[in-house]
């Protein structure tokens, strides 16, 4: 247990250890940590998010749905930063996550040192991988912790072999990203993205390029880390059955609106909307 | 005159002179680029002849002589040949150096015309040379336009090396005025700032033009 | 044997001389070609529009004004608004530094963004600084990207050094043509000078050649011992071949 990388202490570990599977520990209550506050996202006078609002729990498990197109992976986009907002703050820990509190309490779009400091709460996944093909498995995790939170080097490299043995690719520590397969390739940046000891991750469709073969293995590793960890998930996936097993939450978008929201139970089993039912027909 | 200034009077003097040498500039880069590409043509049409005893030392030659350098050639030429007139040595080997570069932007271009219409073509059974001037080129063309007028512009700033052969260019013209009154910062900052008026605009074109053909 | 040859030979060290002086200026003039072509590449894509502006007017400013110009301008006139004569390989060296380092800032340009979009949002996604994503992930990686080009400039840098000779500084082409003078064979003299820099450059375009493979074998790209021997493609300096975008890893 000691040797778990995923765990911060062996107390929280403990906390959400067993639970069945679909009840709300405790310790998901309270504050968000995430909350969108009339958010709008638009590329010229195409509009992808529309004024949109949720929250999500610290520790909670968020899965959105909905048609390609919904504005699903926008919402992983803006929380890393990666696209600029067109309205609205995204709070996060209560802080805004691009603007920056003027004096007055008013708000500003945040400098690009600002917007590192919102960063580092948060880590992603990609659906392409995106390692570095400049480095070998062990630099692409060792790299960022390394130059970004400046932790040694041993330390860094140590932790880095125990996320793989975690990953199951203890064995490809000096392999390179090309030697490997897609489902390896995945593995790798999951345990990249953990190395920052993120507590809010981000999962973009992080199956949709492998091979179907492969999908299995990735999903049973990120239920093992939703189940072992208290990181915060927010997940965009097609793939239906996971994202009954792991979400305590399930956000169905359709054109840039959430159009329904609820638990895994109520959405799959029984859901409201007639957009859910056509979705939900079309794709399981 | 040893100031350190520009002698505007001198300048005046300057510029009819570098904007007569300008006119042989601009008629060696037309003619010596017109031999360029048709060359060019030949070349890589030559390069796909089905025979390496064809393609093998047409392939060394090129080779040599696009990775050897114009000024040697020029030199060398214009003294072989001494009995020539400068200008047409000029003209002739600026051709043949830049028609290496031409015949390998053509063969780019014939290799982008997809396979499919070669295919097409013999399908409706039209005979090679109809192939080649109704199908493939025309659709070559397209690709090849920009990057050939980029060589036009590379080789109106490489046309200064026929003054080295006596050719009355517009750098010819500088390098007399200048060595004639000792004013050679007027002379040369001229004949730069004319380069630069004419290549920057030309340049930008061809940017639009690349842009336009979708690349 | 032939009066070219024996007189090539009994003057082997001054032949050995140009040679050295044509080296010298074409390994200098690359050198900060090459430290200039970063500056102005990176300034290019500088979030600061003065910077880009900068970047911009220099490279347009010594790509249009023709090398041959610019020499001459630096050798001729400099000294007559200075007061100061610079030496003819001075001259030399920073007219091809000046020249090819604006060509070269396009070839880091165009090599920065070919790096494709989703390895600068994973280096964002980690935290990266500005700095850090460029040093650590993007360079490595345009830098394979760059060298077909670069090898291009360098053999066009190496195939304008004969310029030295019309400012008088003592290269390989003056050498021979000394030799030429002194015995009359034009032709032979000629297509050994020729010879000479079709060796030089074929030399050089190997090494760059192995630079490449070892570059792309860091990337995990292998490539086959054939690559090595291959010619450049033919490009002026003018067009510089443009990288084609990489897809997505």
């Amino acid at each position: 247990m000691a040797t778990d990388p995923l765990h911060k202490t062996t107390a929280e570990s403990t906390a959400g250890a067993g639970r069945p599977a679909g009840t709300v520990p405790h310790q998901k209550s309270g504050t968000p940590i995430v909350h969108f506050d009339q958010v709008e996202k638009r590329y010229g006078d195409h509009l992808v998010l529309d004024k949109l609002d949720f929250e999500v729990k610290r520790g909670e498990h968020v899965t959105l749905i909905g048609p390609s197109g919904s504005g699903k992976t926008t919402i992983l986009r803006l929380l890393m930063t990666l696209e600029r907002l067109s309205g609205g703050v995204i709070w996060v820990d209560g802080e805004p996550l691009s603007h920056t509190r003027k004096p007055d309490g008013s708000l500003r779009a945040a400098t690009e040192k600002e917007l590192r400091e919102s960063r580092r709460k948060i880590g992603m996944v990609f659906q392409q991988f995106n390692l570095f093909p400049n480095m070998n498995v062990l630099r692409n995790i060792t790299e960022a912790p390394i130059t970004v939170l400046g932790v040694e080097r041993a330390e860094a490299e140590s932790r880095a072999r125990e996320l793989l043995e975690l990953v199951g690719l203890g064995d490809k520590v000096n392999a390179h990203p090309t030697q490997l397969s897609g489902g390896q390739q995945q593995r790798v940046a999951i345990a990249r993205a953990l190395a920052m000891r993120p507590e809010i991750l981000l999962l973009d469709e992080v199956t949709s390029a492998l091979d179907p073969e492969l999908v299995a293995g990735v999903l049973d590793l990120l239920r093992q880390i939703a189940h072992d960890t208290d990181i915060t998930m927010l997940c965009v996936t097609h793939e239906m059955n996971f994202a009954r097993d792991v979400s305590d939450q399930v956000l169905m978008f359709d054109s840039g609106r959430i159009v329904e929201q609820g638990t895994p139970e109520k959405i799959f089993t029984d859901p409201e909307h007639k957009r859910t039912r056509e979705f939900l027909n079309a794709v399981l | 005159m040893s100031g350190a200034k520009f002698d505007w009077s001198a300048a005046g003097e300057v510029l009819p002179m570098l904007l007569r040498g300008f006119e042989i500039t601009l008629l060696a880069t037309v003619l010596g680029f017109l031999v360029g590409a048709v060359l060019g043509l030949l070349i890589a049409i030559a390069r796909r002849a089905p025979t390496r005893f064809v393609t093998a030392p047409v392939r060394g030659l090129m080779e040599f002589i696009r990775s050897t350098p114009l000024l040697v050639q020029l030199v060398g030429a214009a003294t072989v040949f001494s009995s020539v007139d400068p200008l047409v040595i000029g003209i002739i080997v600026l051709g043949i150096h830049y028609a290496t570069y031409t015949s390998e932007v053509y063969r780019a271009g014939i290799d982008g015309v997809p396979k499919g219409q070669w295919e097409a073509s013999r399908a409706l059974s039209l005979s090679p040379v109809r192939t080649w001037r109704a199908v493939v080129l025309p659709q070559a063309v397209r690709n090849v336009l920009p990057a050939l007028g980029n060589y036009a512009i590379s080789m109106f700033k490489e046309t200064p090396f026929l003054a080295v052969i006596t050719v009355q260019e517009m750098v010819f013209e500088a390098r007399k005025y200048g060595a004639d009154h000792f004013a050679y910062t007027e002379a040369f900052t001229l004949a730069g700032l004319i380069f630069l008026v004419a290549s920057y605009p030309t340049s930008l074109l061809m940017r639009k033009l690349e842009k336009r053909l979708g690349h | 044997m032939n009066t070219f040859f024996t007189a090539f030979f009994d003057n082997l060290p001054q032949v050995l001389s140009g040679l050295g002086v044509t080296a010298e200026a074409t390994v200098l003039g690359a050198v900060i070609a090459f430290a200039l072509s970063f500056v102005l590449g990176l300034m290019a894509g500088h979030r600061n529009i003065v910077v880009r502006g900068v970047s911009r007017t220099v490279v347009e400013f010594f790509r249009g004004t023709s090398l041959y110009v610019q020499l001459f301008w630096l050798y001729y006139a400099l000294p007559l608004l200075t007061g100061y004569q610079l030496s003819a390989l001075f001259c030399g060296v920073v007219a091809f530094a000046l020249n090819f380092g604006a060509y070269g800032s396009e070839v880091v340009r165009g090599g920065i963004n070919a790096v494709p979009r989703a390895q600068w949002e994973a280096a964002v996604a980690l935290n990266l600084s500005p700095y850090q994503r460029m040093r650590r992930v993007i360079l490595p990686q345009a830098l394979a990207q760059m060298i077909p080009p670069f090898t291009n400039l360098l053999i066009q840098l190496l195939k304008a050094t004969p310029l030295l000779w019309l400012i008088s500084a003592a290269d390989l082409m003056t050498v021979i043509q000394q030799l030429r003078d002194r015995t009359g064979e034009s032709l032979i003299a000629y297509v050994t000078l020729l010879v000479c820099y079709f060796i030089i450059a074929y030399i050089l375009t190997l090494l760059m050649n192995l630079l490449e493979r070892s570059a792309k074998a860091r990337l995990g790209q292998y490539t086959g011992t054939r690559g090595l021997f291959r010619t450049r493609s033919a490009a002026g300096a003018e067009t510089v071949p443009v990288v084609p975008t990489g897809g997505a890893s």
